[in-house]
């Protein structure tokens, strides 16, 4: 651990902006893309079994 | 005899399968992702050249790798399916575009991030971006090409001829920082000689490109069930399992 604090550590050496924001752009996009993944197989369910259903009737 | 590898390219079999290994992969993911971090952050010494701006490495390259090798992969099921027309391989390289386009740009962003500070750039036209630019371009190029062909056999098989063509671009990417004098810095590790960076920062990296492969794989297994079930639609398997659930 060679961090001294907590602000040294959020600071980077004064590279905070460029690493925090390339972790963030990172964790953003892998959020994004698992909820709308998730959403995308919720919704492919939902729709054939509409489908089905109206191809019963 | 009653175990054959082959049957998992029937997708009835293989959605159940994928379903099953989807836990695995995500959970193994989030925890090498957890230590990858940990290595990143808080046992990599600070670097003597570039301070601590050289952490952005532990993602930068993961991501890079990750873009290069799901196309890879992409072309390999590609080739595959045209071979031997087997259903499930275009699906997979369907699965998988979508992520390699995300790594692809995140490469890009990761490494605009570094560059920046590094070069006093954001951008240059050098050889390593330009061809990894392309890569992402490709992605985003053959996803436009299927959503525009409604047929998906037919989708798949332009699809399939892009992919494959454009994998020319990925020997250009790797090898790049050899053949032209690029601005980009040259590979850290190669199967040729010792890796020119510390065992740590290397496990670090090393852990957090495993962590990208399992959630990978996972993503594309998720993907890949939608696929099926979207295509299988008028089979019984899938009529039942509707019902099921």
């Amino acid at each position: 651990m060679h961090w001294e604090s907590w602000s040294a550590f959020w600071a980077m050496g004064g590279y905070g902006l460029y690493v925090w924001g390339s972790y963030g752009a990172l964790f953003l996009f892998i959020f994004v893309e698992i909820i709308s993944l998730l959403r995308g197989q919720t919704e492919t369910l939902k729709r054939l079994k509409r489908m089905r259903n109206w191809e019963e009737e | 005899m009653s175990f054959s590898i082959y049957k998992y390219a029937s997708p009835m079999t293989f959605y159940g399968l994928a379903g099953r290994l989807v836990p695995w992969f995500a959970w193994g993911s989030a925890l090498l992702t957890v230590l990858g971090l940990y290595i990143a952050f808080f046992m990599a010494p600070t670097d003597f050249q570039q301070g601590e701006a050289y952490r952005i490495i532990f993602i930068h390259v993961p991501a890079a790798w990750m873009s290069m090798f799901i196309y890879m992969v992409m072309a390999f099921w590609s080739a595959v399916g045209l071979a031997w027309n087997t259903r499930l391989s275009f699906m997979m390289s369907r699965a998988l575009a979508p992520t390699g386009a995300v790594f692809a740009f995140l490469s890009l962003l990761t490494g605009s991030l570094w560059g920046k500070p590094m070069w006093g750039a954001w951008w240059v036209w050098d050889a390593r971006l330009t061809s990894s630019l392309i890569l992402f371009f490709l992605y985003v190029g053959i996803m436009a090409l299927w959503s525009a062909i409604d047929d998906h056999r037919r989708g798949d098989k332009a699809g399939a001829l892009l992919i494959l063509v454009g994998a020319i671009n990925v020997p250009i990417i790797y090898f790049s920082v050899k053949w032209w004098n690029t601005l980009h810095q040259g590979a850290s590790i190669s199967l040729m000689k010792a890796p020119s960076m510390a065992a740590i920062m290397l496990s670090g990296m090393l852990v957090l490109a495993i962590a990208a492969w399992f959630y990978s794989i996972a993503v594309a297994f998720v993907r890949v069930r939608g696929i099926i079930l979207e295509r299988e639609r008028q089979t019984e398997w899938v009529k039942e399992l509707l019902e099921k659930n």
